[in-house]
């Protein structure tokens, strides 16, 4: 099972920043081990978020994102104590989904 | 014991077999769009996005960057748009092997701002794209340089 993302979510106003730093290895595909052999692909290619339950956010990333991924996004429209839920998915299936609440 | 022909042309067919592995990444998964992420320029990609105009320059796109990425595996980049009416923010690297690193769906909840971490595997110019609800393309770009590529072993 994967480690668990760290999410922040700060007020500023009626909105709010939420910050995501995932833990994901986001191998490319691209690069070769010592023997010469391309070290398969795995990486996010889905990531999507909930505010208090509605979804608010999807997004597709390529390889080319970093190792451990860092990704913020801005609601429009929050306040303290909603909820917020960010889900990514890899090319291997695997998925996780951690929760915060808005501070 | 090979001799020093056979010994070539096996490494010409494993070089082969790893162009071959290199020009065809990973299938995709079903809702993953995966020929936007094979797409090599940004005419591939506005193909392979169905997008109907050509892509403009436009001021009211924003792309936030530092102009010299240190380490090109970690080069933080923030794409934002003013505008009303985006559907969807792209950030692109021009001379990474695949162009597109990450599409984000803007929702009304949400402003036309996200900000991630994006490999580089050399100095490039970096786009961020606005494809707007009406059908409009619209992008900013800038030049990163990158004194480290992200991109090898």
């Amino acid at each position: 099972m994967a480690d668990p993302m760290r999410i922040r979510a700060q007020i500023e106003g009626s909105k709010a920043t939420v910050r995501v730093l995932m833990q994901h290895e986001m191998e490319t595909g691209q690069r070769k081990d010592s023997a010469g052999k391309v070290i398969p692909a795995w990486f996010i290619q889905e990531v999507s978020a909930t505010h208090n339950g509605k979804p608010v956010m999807t997004a597709e990333w390529g390889p080319a994102v970093s190792k451990n991924p860092f990704m913020s996004f801005v609601l429009k429209d929050a306040k303290a104590g909603d909820k917020i839920s960010v889900t990514w998915k890899d090319n291997k299936g695997d998925t996780r989904t951690d929760e915060v609440v808005v501070a | 014991m090979q001799d020093r022909r056979a010994f070539l042309n096996h490494s010409a067919t494993v070089a082969l077999l790893l162009a071959g592995v290199g020009m065809v990444p990973s299938t995709a998964r079903a809702a993953w769009s995966g020929p936007a992420f094979e797409a090599k320029s940004m005419a591939d990609l506005m193909k392979a996005m169905n997008a109907s105009s050509a892509p403009a320059e436009s001021k009211d796109v924003t792309l936030t960057a530092s102009e010299v990425a240190e380490n090109g595996a970690v080069v933080p980049i923030a794409i934002a748009t003013t505008l009303p009416g985006v559907k969807r923010m792209l950030l692109l690297v021009e001379k990474n092997p695949n162009i597109l690193s990450a599409a984000f769906d803007v929702s009304d909840a949400l402003e036309a701002n996200f900000a991630t971490r994006v490999k580089m595997g050399q100095s490039s110019n970096v786009y961020a794209v606005a494809m707007m609800a009406d059908g409009k393309v619209l992008f900013a770009q800038k030049e990163i340089k990158v004194t480290l590529g992200g991109c090898g072993g």
